[in-house]
């Protein structure tokens, strides 16, 4: 059967319809179990099925999703929503209207919360977050939610990811029509432009000038590409963007093809997110089953197209010319440039290329307009940002916040601290392209330009904190390690440069090198950083740097101590052979910690609490009686 | 024994024998045939009209295409940042040692693993976390990640 075209008002009609749909059942309690990865992983399904089962066996009628339209049918709605964001509590559940949130459930739990909280209203303390003895039993209280503003995570953990009725409901392609009909696209680019939205894969070019410059180019065919090839090891802010809100995606998409003249979209998404793929599928799916997707959608003379391609794992190609060589059927290499992306992208056509969270961040920008964008953020650096909060930290997750936060808000307010009652040391920011920041930074307002002075980056936006049992030097040789492998090949000083360099970081690491070996690792550093052709192999010693600049102690414990306290443990003081000491007293008289004891031509002893493993008495015993620890 | 090639020759003109698409169809094979045989590489050439070289250059070029046999079932072992600060690598070691694998190879000699490592899966508030045959394990430690081979193993034996 041939489904009547979508026009306008035939769109209305489905909006008002979807918005009712939602009003009726926001009446009516509604289960939603998070299923995002980290949720799965801890066995979600498992609790989504023993919900279902157990609603069945009470006779409670059961709906998934909006798509039920008469009242007396729904009784109660048990939803797979898109991340929430508290990893580290997962598997979570919500239930509204309540608005309560459970944190580590588990399947046998699904009977005593049907038959207490969603039945009765009962709060079950057991499955409520609790901290410092206060029980938090409302997601919207819980001090990791408090003080995070989501907007590209706005629908991320509250809706269905796959329902499209229900996007719409709370105002999806809304932007979109609002674009279609209202707007031009100089409009379209000029509100981005005002919004001040910046690239938020890590550079931070401001997208609507991009946008802009492909929008100028008489070209007749132009792509937009987004980029989901999240590959920085310790990030997933775009997984959880694409398998929580994937129409927020293509609708981004949909008004960057509008605002650029392109009619073709493509998605490049990392082979290690089989989930992202799969809503991404269903969403185009349905987007293109009702109109929104295609040609002259809406009755109007724009046709737009979105293709996924999944990645094969190389990191590279998260740069932007590796990705589309990659979409082209080649090798993820990056090329010289200019000619810069937007002139000559996908198939040398002029191309629209940005990140999934700055996709996700357009609806809202052309909804509520660029000033209330402005509002949120610094001046430069306008709107949130996601980041991937993870490593020694009490709340691993996923959390939102204005630009200009500092890391102490993020990692001890919204974070929890760290893990264990440890100290809290360093925090790496902007995964292997990034460098460290220290407790000296911890007031520091973040954004791209604060962190470019710090020789850090924003990045894609991973943090991974660490601490006082993390050696810095293994910190650096693990993203060596990293960016080594995943070297494409192409340019001399990122295929041999960094090869030397994690030679060098393996040997100091083995307590092998010297204190010259540091200053080879800063020469290296310069030139790669000054030669290499592609961004990543031009950042690929800042994490080097950076801990050179900030824990030059650790480097120096294994080139110099040659025994790292943090890798090797405490090192074990000198002893005294008793059979070679002859007492005459010379280690006695040389200790500067007044460690040593024993009376003349008896022998001497050293006492370990007290000896910092100075080495002066093993260079004055005339005898060799002391050997080092 | 000779592979049988035909459904890799459906997958290849299913994506039209476009050269744009040599990567989904690698992906698509060897999915299919769990490796690229040199046969299907040389096949992929041949209908693309493209040079065995192309084919194999970008074969060798992503981490995901493996140019032999795996095992069974293929453990991955994040080795993201997350997990690395949370002590990832003993759970390599330990399943290395297990495994009995010595030098560059993957595969357990009685074909039943293989162990990989993988940058990072995106599952950080899990960390450390592995996955096996796909299905990701949360939160793990040398001894949880033996007892879950163990017991592949014993189903294995069952069978």
């Amino acid at each position: 059967m041939k489904r009547m075209k979508l026009s306008r008002e035939t769109f209305h009609v489905m909006q008002s319809n979807a918005k009712n749909a939602l009003r009726l059942s926001e009446s009516r309690p509604s289960v939603l179990i998070c299923a995002g990865t980290g949720c799965i992983a801890g066995g979600a399904m498992k609790i989504y099925e023993n919900m279902k089962a157990q609603c069945e066996k009470r006779g409670l009628q059961v709906y998934v999703g909006l798509t039920h339209d008469s009242a007396e049918e729904q009784e109660l709605h048990i939803k797979m929503s898109g991340c929430h964001g508290f990893c580290e509590m997962g598997p979570l559940l919500h239930i509204e209207p309540m608005g309560i949130m459970y944190i580590h459930v588990k399947p046998e739990d699904c009977e005593e919360i049907l038959e207490k909280t969603v039945m009765k209203g009962e709060i079950i303390d057991r499955l409520v977050y609790h901290l410092d003895g206060v029980a938090y039993p409302r997601q919207q209280d819980i001090p990791f939610y408090k003080k995070q503003k989501r907007v590209a995570l706005a629908n991320c953990g509250q809706c269905d990811a796959e329902d499209l009725r229900e996007y719409i409901a709370k105002g999806g392609y809304a932007a979109f029509e609002k674009a279609l009909f209202e707007m031009t696209d100089r409009d379209i680019c000029n509100t981005v432009i005002d919004s001040g939205l910046r690239g938020r894969g890590g550079g931070g070019f401001p997208a609507g000038r991009k946008w802009d410059s492909v929008r100028k180019n008489t070209a007749d065919v132009k792509y937009v590409v987004c980029n989901g090839d999240e590959g920085d090891p310790g990030a997933f802010m775009d997984r959880s963007i694409m398998e929580g809100a994937p129409h927020c995606v293509l609708e981004g998409m949909l008004i960057a093809g509008l605002a650029s003249g392109a009619s073709e979209g493509y998605i490049y998404v990392r082979a290690e997110y089989p989930l992202a793929v799969e809503r991404l599928q269903t969403a185009i799916a349905k987007a293109e089953e009702v109109g929104l997707l295609g040609d002259n959608i809406m009755g109007t003379d724009f046709s737009f197209h979105i293709h996924i391609n999944r990645g094969a794992g190389a990191f590279v190609c998260g740069e932007g010319s590796a990705l589309t060589a990659s979409i082209e059927g080649k090798r993820g290499m990056p090329r010289v440039k200019p000619p810069r992306t937007v002139d000559h992208g996908l198939w040398e056509k002029p191309t629209v290329l940005n990140n999934v969270e700055t996709f996700a961040n357009v609806p809202q920008i052309i909804l509520k307009g660029a000033s209330w964008y402005r509002s949120i953020g610094t001046g430069n650096s306008p709107g949130t940002k996601t980041f991937a909060l993870t490593g020694n930290v009490v709340n691993t997750g996923l959390v939102e916040v204005p630009m200009g936060t500092t890391l102490r808000e993020i990692i001890f307010d919204i974070g929890g601290g760290i893990k264990n009652g440890k100290k809290f040391k360093a925090v790496q920011i902007g995964g292997p392209s990034g460098g460290c920041l220290t407790e000296e930074h911890l007031d520091v307002p973040l954004d791209f330009d604060s962190l470019k002075k710090l020789g850090a980056i924003i990045g894609s936006g991973g943090l991974v904190v660490m601490d006082e049992d993390t050696c810095m030097v293994e910190v650096a040789r693990f993203f060596m390690h990293f960016t080594q492998n995943e070297s494409c090949g192409k340019c001399v000083p990122c295929r041999e440069g960094t090869k030397r360099m994690l030679e060098i970081l393996e040997r100091i690491i083995h307590n092998e090198g010297t204190e010259a070996d540091l200053d080879l690792l800063e020469e290296l550093s310069a030139t790669i950083s000054s030669t290499a052709l592609c961004g990543l192999g031009q950042s690929a010693c800042k994490p080097v740097m950076s801990t050179l600049k900030y824990f030059r102690n650790e480097y120096l414990y294994h080139v110099r101590d040659h025994h790292c306290p943090i890798c090797d443990g405490e090192k074990p003081h000198p002893v005294i052979d008793p059979e070679k000491c002859k007492g005459c007293g010379k280690c006695r008289k040389n200790c500067p910690m007044e460690a040593i004891e024993g009376s003349v031509k008896k022998p001497h002893v050293i006492d370990g609490s007290k000896c910092i493993n100075c080495g002066a008495c093993v260079k004055n015993c005339p005898f060799g009686a002391i050997e080092e620890g | 024994m000779k592979q049988d090639l035909s459904r890799a020759s459906e997958i290849i003109e299913r994506y039209d024998c476009a050269e744009h698409n040599l990567i989904a169809i690698m992906q698509e094979i060897q999915t299919e045939y769990k490796y690229l045989s040199q046969a299907a590489l040389l096949l992929i050439a041949e209908k693309l009209g493209i040079s065995a070289a192309r084919v194999y250059s970008v074969a060798t070029f992503y981490e995901n295409f493996s140019l032999e046999a795996k095992g069974k079932h293929i453990i991955k072992i994040c080795d993201g940042t997350a997990c690395h600060v949370r002590k990832s690598q003993p759970i390599y070691d330990a399943i290395h040692e297990y495994l009995g694998l010595t030098g560059k190879r993957k595969t357990s000699d009685d074909g039943v693993f293989t162990l990989e490592t993988v940058a990072c899966l995106g599952a950080c508030g899990l960390a450390p976390v592995m996955t096996l045959d796909g299905e990701v394990h949360a939160k793990m430690d040398p001894d949880s990640a033996l007892a879950l081979l163990e017991q592949v193993r014993r189903e294995e034996a069952a069978q």
